[in-house]
């Protein structure tokens, strides 16, 4: 069963979506909560990189001994400390999202398909092995690359072309240039 | 706790939405990518014209406070950046946020990719002050930073074309978008 919408439904939709995030908060984005769930996962382990101080009139300040999680004064710092927060509730609820797409109406995802995308499996072959370190290693270079850019297809490209925001043409012309031919050359078929 | 309501509503309707269009399906991306399917290509430019178009509407008659618009710096490693997600992109056929909504729609490959993507996100917090000293040419900025192109209101971003009014700036961009995406062909490659 293929439930899902044509191209301009979708593209009204989706574009609805993204201006209804700025109209009630602010710009979507996700790629900074990779780096909010291992900061809160690390600092368990090594305190000093997440520190609040509490100053005398109150406020707050936050820091770390990271140089990446302590720049613009400690904002991740500040949203893992605080992480019952819009950002990090935010792609919690994406997978319920996701979940309740593939149940009212679809599409489904179909079993030979939970594992491994048939275009993977029509070029690299059906080894779950293989798939699973071509993921992981996806996942590397995208959040890696995501990261350094300062935002990824939801912050920079979406929101941020809708802006007009330079940054979002220049990440989209990074990625194209590269995305289409390694697409082209590993997935021949 | 509005604030969390809010998060819910619209990251629960992202998820929702991501499933329903098409890409949470890395068989769709990379169809997109290999430009041999580019339904996704379609909805995502018509998406972007779209929303832009709305936005600076209710931006110039005051419906949407420009407090709102939130532009990210302009940096040479936006680019290097991008490029290095471009290998992930074209490799897996996921993303950072359509992962997440592909493993809720039951795509389970997607948590060795989010588990790939928490690595590669900590490996960048902890090179990120040896990148900072060695290979400082990543962070200069591209034309001042956060800038935009269209006139926002916000003046903390400003406009690289500022002579003209914001609208109609951003409405010639939105509509070469939509456009763009309606005479797009089904595919380019077969």
């Amino acid at each position: 069963m293929n439930s899902s919408w044509g191209w301009l439904k979708s593209g009204i939709i989706l574009g609805l979506s993204f201006l209804l995030a700025v109209a009630l908060v602010k710009p979507i984005g996700v790629s900074t909560q990779y780096v909010i769930a291992d900061c809160f996962i690390f600092c368990k382990l090594k305190p000093e990189l997440a520190v609040e101080t509490v100053n005398d009139d109150g406020s707050k300040t936050y820091s770390s001994s990271n140089a990446y999680l302590n720049k613009s004064k400690g904002k991740y710092v500040k949203k893992t400390l605080n992480i019952a927060s819009y950002g990090f509730i935010f792609v919690l609820a994406m997978f319920a999202g996701g979940f309740l797409a593939s149940r009212l109406g679809g599409p489904r995802v179909e079993k030979e398909e939970t594992w491994i995308p048939q275009v993977w499996r029509d070029n690299l072959g059906s080894s779950w092995m293989k798939r699973m370190i071509g993921a992981f290693a996806s996942g590397f270079f995208i959040l890696f690359g995501a990261r350094m850019a300062g935002g990824c297809t939801s912050g920079h490209m979406m929101s941020g072309m809708m802006q007009t925001s330079l940054s979002g043409y220049l990440f989209a012309a990074g990625v194209f240039a590269i995305a289409v031919p390694v697409a082209i050359i590993v997935f021949k078929k | 706790m509005k604030e969390i309501l809010f998060a819910i509503l619209v990251g629960g309707s992202f998820g929702f939405i991501l499933h329903k269009v098409g890409a949470t399906n890395p068989n769709k991306i990379v169809g997109f990518l290999r430009l041999t399917d580019l339904h996704l290509a379609k909805v995502i430019l018509f998406a972007i014209g779209f929303s832009s178009l709305l936005l600076f509407i209710l931006l110039a008659v005051g419906l949407i406070d420009p407090v709102h618009i939130s532009v990210k710096a302009s940096y040479a490693g936006v680019i290097v950046g991008g490029a290095i997600f471009g290998i992930g992109f074209g490799l897996g056929g996921y993303c950072p946020g359509t992962t997440l909504a592909a493993l809720g729609a039951g795509r389970k490959d997607s948590m060795f990719m989010i588990l790939g993507g928490l690595v590669g996100a900590w490996v960048y917090v902890l090179v990120f002050g040896w990148l900072e000293t060695n290979m400082s040419w990543l962070f200069d900025k591209i034309a001042g930073g956060k800038v935009s192109l269209a006139v926002t209101g916000n003046d903390a971003y400003p406009a690289l074309v500022d002579g003209m009014s914001g609208v109609i700036v951003a409405g010639v961009i939105a509509v070469l978008f939509m456009g763009g995406a309606a005479l797009l062909p089904n595919k380019l490659r077969n």
